[in-house]
């Protein structure tokens, strides 16, 4: 569908769209290591095992590759920090444990490509001298986890994983591991803990996962993207990366586009592009609507309005406009829908979702929901969304981890563009009365209908 | 080398310093501080719940959020930061809520948020007036609340074990309780449970909480969710009177907060003693103080009028004492237990040699030997706590060695102690014994594989192995008094090898015992009676112009010449038999030979018997004079570092029956003596005045037999004689922290916790004997059997089996004194041979199968232990 439309635009020669962890996705069966091979896959790691493991570091450095699960901090950087002379051995953590609402781009590209992140994996590890690495994936998605491990056991079968890979005299192990479904194991260190065996909860830090991480050892947490984005630097160079993307945001990105767009999906693109491009790439709104507001970067990013549209979607831009670029999951709501709802929703599963460990987070965002639901019926007081902004910045900036941040970031933005919306449910006007939800769904108003005709 | 880098290894070693400013004021503290303690330094406190000085941080709560402008490299944190987990930096500018506006709001709306589902039960919860939650809220929170939801509520309250409860929606889920449970006791059984505003401290359910340090956890809970089961809607903080004093139960010398109101003492906290118990103390400590307020309690003297025990009055009983010793003469022995304070270890210790003009007084009314008296006169006695082993000497130490000593179930804070430096300094601990425990495992120790009765050869190995080097101090416990030449190889090991050695006792009173000559061998301050020089200098004191110059009788000795049998091997005694006996705070079955006791108090001339509670020693006394409680009177122990610890009086009732000295100082009288003290306060005084002896002491020669020749005990009341050979195996064996000892009595939870008593067995025993973990095992000695759940312990060696020393009795449901202990039942003492047998369950219901596998049993032994091996 969406990829459909890439492909398209990419026929036409005008497309402002870089496929390139995209690229093989309509392939058949791209996930099998032929049909990878075919494309040129793990030409990167050999390009990597001819190099000393410090210059693949230096490359990842200078080709300005930052992190693509939200933080953005630069990967070579990251690597660097590994201690040399630390006894324990090193590891390389995949985080595949993609959950935050909105956010779906490692899913698809594990499930139509596997053996990117793999190979990315191998480089990663070899140049941090890691001899086990281990791809921590979400529980429930089941399928991926399957065409992961069977992406492995290829690998190995192909001698890219074991001992002496490529006769390099370089061994790596990876272990494809199945969290238990916890967005808080998205947090790093808790994510460390998870894989230790232990609760999900984040750690104190410092010391940093690159000094003390999984098992008390040096350790490299990437995202799933950051990694596989690796072979492709490796096979054409930092100058090929450089050439896409801003000065200090280098390089192709996947853009999640989902909510009340005409045709959702993946968009692989510079970084930098603005939401106006690509809306205009993949047909716009839904027939008949206009966007009212959007995350950048899933639900824990302050939201933007329409008027933001034209925002660069690169970290230091997205940050300037008073917003995280994240994980560029572009959620797009037209004029239908209901900020109160959607930020209820999404406190909702944040609440569900905190781990417990620290006051803020575990009372606020129980509190938060309460006050929420109250103005969504109607049953707010005068004063309430003040006091919803109060309690929302008791919140932030005092948790132990940012889950919270990110539970008051979008109640902020919300409040920040669509306060009378929760002036409303303050005065007695419910939510579902001021903006009714059954015309916020997807479909269009004839398609509802005959949808309603049809299962009726 | 240049000369500046020779300045610097030469310039002496002190901590780093690091200056920083705190609400403007500036302050030093050592590198590494957090921010929390520092301000505490300039006397501000930042409000916390989840922070505690022994526990690693965790930043959980968030209530100690402070501004820091400057971390020190001319960068802030735009976000407010928990004062607990950062340490300080040269520099560094930190505004607590005393300067900044926004570490102000940061910590109101973390209270605010605490406080929104936490219940307004204040005025019933047994925190309320000592609750950090509470004063926090009183003093900074907002009189009316802005929550208007629903509270959160679970069912209320939950048993987390025998003594604790726990009422889920008071917790702030600050995990101090886990946290104590998984760094300081090593028994993790508590942790967090669900996710979220639903998160709860729940046990695991297949194993409760099972912790011999459990009542901490109640102590510091920062709000009323951990309460005491024993304490529980009993008082109101404010009403109690709290006195700081020292624990009774064991020779760890833990400083207590016992807190009474109308003379009745309703709960023991830890007290802040660093040096010694830091702040924590185990449950027999907290849970048992109930033994003196049972229906037991003696407060009125008794005298035995035909052969009936008879209320008397104090002249009258006091009369009939003395007429019964002065018949007795010289022929009187003392027995004064390990339970007394230095002061009336010392007026006894006066009393049987000015008084009574003897030197047969013992405090050791438990298995020992003259090894042990020898050892005890060259080794501890007239020791200051100066030259002594100490708790920290612990934790610097390269190494320490146990000998014949279970720290858990010993003495349970040298066993935190031990786990701590393990834990933060890597401590390696060595183990001479059959098995690693629990406690072992929980210290990381490694196990030096012994028979019980072999420790000698075992302490020689490891000196040759290096082990025992100048670095390591070697532990030895009360119980190497039943292997010989233990003690004595332990004293060549640490000489050969420029080692330490301590010995650690299991009671409050048994080194204030040793110290105060309580031993037929030894005058006060470890003075032998045998050298004129310390009798003068002992008289000088006493104004005594003679001291009995004789050893006098040990405690086997003398119940043995009750008996009428001779002390064997020892040379003729001077005094031909013993007519009298005084006792004090003895219970019979402690005795090598509890039988045997109890048959020599009931045929001795006659007996005086100074006791809180009826006891076998009262049933059998023909004098029962009633003494104080010790939370009654004044005192000092002297814990195994020979550290003093003070006694305090907790509280008096009007019937409180006289102190031990006041007794003593009125037989004394009416015997037409002087004792010279009739208070504690004298006492002391006459403490004070020793000064450790200078001059020779006994040298520990090999004892007979050399090193490994098997147990024996040094009563040489039971013959060793269980025949060997199949299903023969050497009895290893300890006293339990918490069974039926009369101490406990009253502290019914606190017994429900106790540690079901069991068999271990090595897998290969427990392949021969075909029996599986869990199943029953009989174990016989030479008075008898007892049936006992097998455990299986990887670790232990084959040959040895170990028991509890005393029980509970899982068989008879829980501790009851009724029921004798399990050692007892045997005839056996530790390092005793005992037969193992597997218990036939199903013999009655089906006897052809029984029959023909104990022919094949009978047939061939090895193989018939193979096929029940793989049948189990």
């Amino acid at each position: 569908m969406s990829e459909d439309a890439v492909t398209l635009e990419m026929a036409q020669g005008s497309s402002p769209l870089t496929p390139v962890l995209s690229a093989n996705w309509d392939d058949p069966r791209a996930w099998k290591l032929v049909n990878y091979e075919r494309r040129d896959g793990y030409r990167g790691l050999r390009t990597a095992l001819g190099m000393a493991p410090d210059d693949v570091i230096s490359l990842v450095k200078e080709a300005g590759l930052r992190g693509r699960g939200g933080a953005g901090f630069p990967a070579g950087l990251k690597w660097s920090f590994i201690p040399k002379d630390n006894p324990n051995p090193t590891y390389l953590v995949v985080n595949c444990d993609e959950s935050e609402p909105g956010t779906c781009k490692d899913m698809p590209l594990l499930m139509a490509s596997p053996h990117t992140l793999v190979e990315g994996a191998i480089i990663a590890s070899y140049a941090v001298h890691a001899k086990v690495a281990f791809l921590y994936v979400r529980g429930e998605v089941l399928h991926i986890i399957r065409r992961l491990q069977q992406a492995v056991r290829e690998a190995y079968s192909a001698g890219y994983l074991g001992s002496d890979i490529l006769g390099s005299g370089y061994d790596l192990d990876i272990i494809v591991h199945a969290g238990a479904g916890a967005y808080i194991c998205g947090e790093e260190t808790a994510l460390l803990d998870s894989l230790e065996g232990r609760r999900g909860q984040p750690r104190l830090r410092p010391p940093f996962p690159a000094v003390a991480g999984l098992y008390a050892s040096p350790t490299v947490v990437n995202n799933a993207e950051t990694i596989s984005s690796v072979p492709a630097i490796l096979t054409h160079g930092k100058d090929w990366f450089q050439s896409m993307g801003t000065e200090k945001s280098a390089g192709f990105t996947l853009f999640s586009l989902s909510g009340h767009v005409a045709n959702p999906g993946q968009y692989e693109a510079p970084l930098g592009i603005t939401l106006a491009q690509l809306l205009q790439i993949s047909g716009g709104m839904r027939a008949g609507h206009q966007l009212k507001f959007f995350t950048p970067g899933g639900s824990s990013t302050p939201m933007f309005s329409a008027a933001e549209v034209n925002v660069p979607l690169d970290y230091e831009s997205v940050a300037g406009a008073g917003s995280i670029l994240g994980t560029k999951a572009l959620q797009c709501f037209d004029e239908t829908t209901s900020v109160v709802r959607t930020v209820l929703r999404w406190m909702e599963f944040y609440k569900h979702e905190s781990c417990g460990k620290c006051t803020p987070c575990r009372e606020g965002t129980w509190w938060m929901v309460q006050m929420l639901r109250r103005i969504e019926a109607g049953e707010g007081r005068p004063g309430d969304v003040d006091k919803l902004l109060d309690v929302n910045e008791r919140i932030g900036g005092r948790s132990f981890c940012t889950l919270a941040d990110g539970a008051v970031g979008c109640v902020r933005g919300a409040v920040k563009n669509f306060r009378d919306e929760f002036e409303a449910g303050c005065n007695g006007v419910p939510a579902w009365q001021l903006l009714p939800y059954e015309r916020s769904t997807v479909f269009s108003d004839e398609d509802l209908d005959s949808r309603v005709g049809a299962t009726a | 080398m240049s000369v500046d880098t020779t300045h610097a290894t030469m310039a002496p070693a002190k901590p780093e310093s690091v200056t920083l400013t705190i609400d403007g004021r500036q302050v030093s503290v050592p590198k590494g501080t957090l921010i929390i303690r520092a301000a505490e330094q300039i006397g501000t406190a930042i409000p916390r719940f989840c922070d505690h000085p022994l526990l690693d941080p965790a930043g959980a709560c968030r209530q100690c959020l402070v501004e820091i402008p400057d971390a020190g490299n001319g960068r802030g944190f735009p976000k407010p930061q928990p004062s607990c987990t950062m340490p300080v930096a040269e520099g560094m500018v930190v505004r607590t809520q005393v300067s900044s506006e926004l570490a102000r709001n940061a910590q109101e709306g973390i209270l605010e948020l605490l406080l929104i589902n936490h219940p307004l039960d204040c005025p019933i919860c047994d925190k309320g007036g000592e609750c950090p939650l509470q004063n926090q809220a009183m003093a900074e929170g907002r009189g009316e609340s802005r929550y208007l939801g629903v509270k959160r509520t679970f069912p209320k309250p939950i048993s987390i074990s025998a003594q604790i409860l726990l009422d889920r929606e008071r917790c702030v889920l600050c995990q101090r309780c886990t946290r104590f449970s998984d760094q300081i006791s090593g028994d993790p059984f508590i942790n967090l449970q669900e996710r979220g505003a639903a998160s709860q401290i729940g046990e695991y359910v297949k194993d409760g909480y099972d912790s011999y340090f459990s009542g901490n956890v109640i102590q510091i809970c920062p709000v009323g969710a951990l309460t005491s089961k024993d304490y529980r809607f009993h008082a109101r903080p404010f009403d109690l009177v709290s006195t700081r004093t020292t624990c009774e139960h064991c020779a760890a010398g833990c400083e207590l907060r016992t807190d009474h109101r109308q003379y009745r003492v309703e709960r023991r906290l830890a007290g802040d003693l660093p040096e010694v118990n830091e702040e924590w103390n185990c449950d027999k400590g907290r849970f048992g103080f109930r033994y003196g307020h049972q229906d037991d309690r003696i407060t009125r003297p008794l005298v035995r009028r035909d052969g009936v025990l008879q209320p008397a009055s104090w002249a009258d009983a006091i009369d009939t004492a003395v007429a019964g010793l002065k018949a007795a003469g010289r022929r009187v022995g003392v027995l004064t237990g390990g339970r007394l304070t230095v002061e009336t270890n010392l007026a006894w210790s006066k009393f049987a040699r000015m008084v009574l003009g003897t030197n047969n007084i013992d405090f050791r009314s438990r298995i020992s030997s003259p090894e042990e008296a020898t050892f005890l006169a060259s080794q501890v006695a007239g020791r200051s706590q100066a030259e002594s082993v100490s708790y920290r000497d612990l934790e610097d130490a390269g190494r320490v060695v146990l000998v014949d000593l279970e720290p858990e179930d010993e003495s349970p804070i040298i066993f935190l102690r031990l786990r701590k430096a393990a834990m933060k300094k890597k401590l390696p601990v060595t183990v001479i014994g059959t098995h690693l425990t629990r406690g072992s495992v929980k210290m990381g120790a490694a196990l030096e594989p012994c028979l019980p009765g072999d420790e000698d050869a075992a302490l020689v190995r490891l000196v040759e192995r290096n082990v025992i080097d100048e670095r390591t101090i070697v532990l030895i416990g009360e119980r190497a008094a039943a292997s010989p030449g233990a003690l004595t190889a332990a004293v060549d090991a640490v000489r050969v090898a420029g080692a330490r050695l301590a010995w650690v006792p299991r009671r409050a009173g048994d080194v204030g015992a040793v110290e105060a000559g309580c031993l037929p061998g030894l005058l006060p301050g470890g003075r032998p009676v045998t050298d004129p020089v310390a009798r003068v200098e002992t008289g000088a004191l006493w104004a005594a112009r003679t001291l009995p110059a004789e050893v006098g009788l040990d405690a086997g000795q003398m119940l043995a010449s009750v008996l009428g049998s001779p002390a064997d091997d020892a040379e003729e005694p001077v005094e031909p038999a013993i007519d009298a006996l005084m006792i004090s705070g003895v219970q019979p079955r402690d005795f090598a030979d509890p039988a045997a006791t109890l048959a020599a108090l009931e045929q001795v001339g006659f007996l005086v018997s100074l006791e809180q509670r009826t006891s076998q020693v009262t049933e059998r006394a023909d004098v029962v004079l009633p003494v104080a409680l010790l939370e009654e009177t004044s005192g000092t122990f002297l814990n195994w570092e020979h550290r003093p610890g003070r006694v305090r009086v907790v509280n008096t009732q009007p019937a409180t029956p006289m102190n031990e000295i006041r007794v003593l100082a009125a037989l004394a009288d009416a015997m037409g003596s002087d004792l010279g003290m009739r208070t504690v306060v004298e006492a002391h005084a006459a403490w004070a005045e020793i000064e450790p002896w200078q001059g020779a002491r006994p040298e520990l020669a090999d004892p007979e037999g050399g090193p490994g020749t098997g147990a024996a005990d040094g009563s040489g009341q039971f013959p060793a004689t269980v025949a060997g050979g199949a299903g023969s195996l050497r009895l290893d064996s300890w006293i339990q922290l918490l069974d039926s000892s009369a101490g406990l009595d009253g502290a019914t939870d606190l017994q429900a916790s106790a540690r079901p008593a069991v068999v271990r067995v090595s897998p290969g025993t427990a392949q021969w004997l075909g029996v599986a973990e869990g199943q029953p095992v009989q174990v016989t000695g030479p008075a008898g059997s007892v049936e006992l759940p097998a455990r299986v312990d990887p670790t232990m060696i084959d040959g040895a089996v170990w028991m509890p020393l005393h029980g509970p009795d899982q068989a008879a449901g829980g501790g009851s004194r009724q029921a004798p202990p399990l050692r007892q039942r045997l005839g056996v003492l530790p390092g005793s041979p005992v037969h193992l047998a597997a218990v036939q369950a199903n013999a009655g219901t089906d006897q052809a199968n029984a029959g023909t596998d104990q022919a094949n049993a009978g047939t061939d032994q090895a193989n018939a232990g193979t096929d029940q091996g793989g049948a189990a």
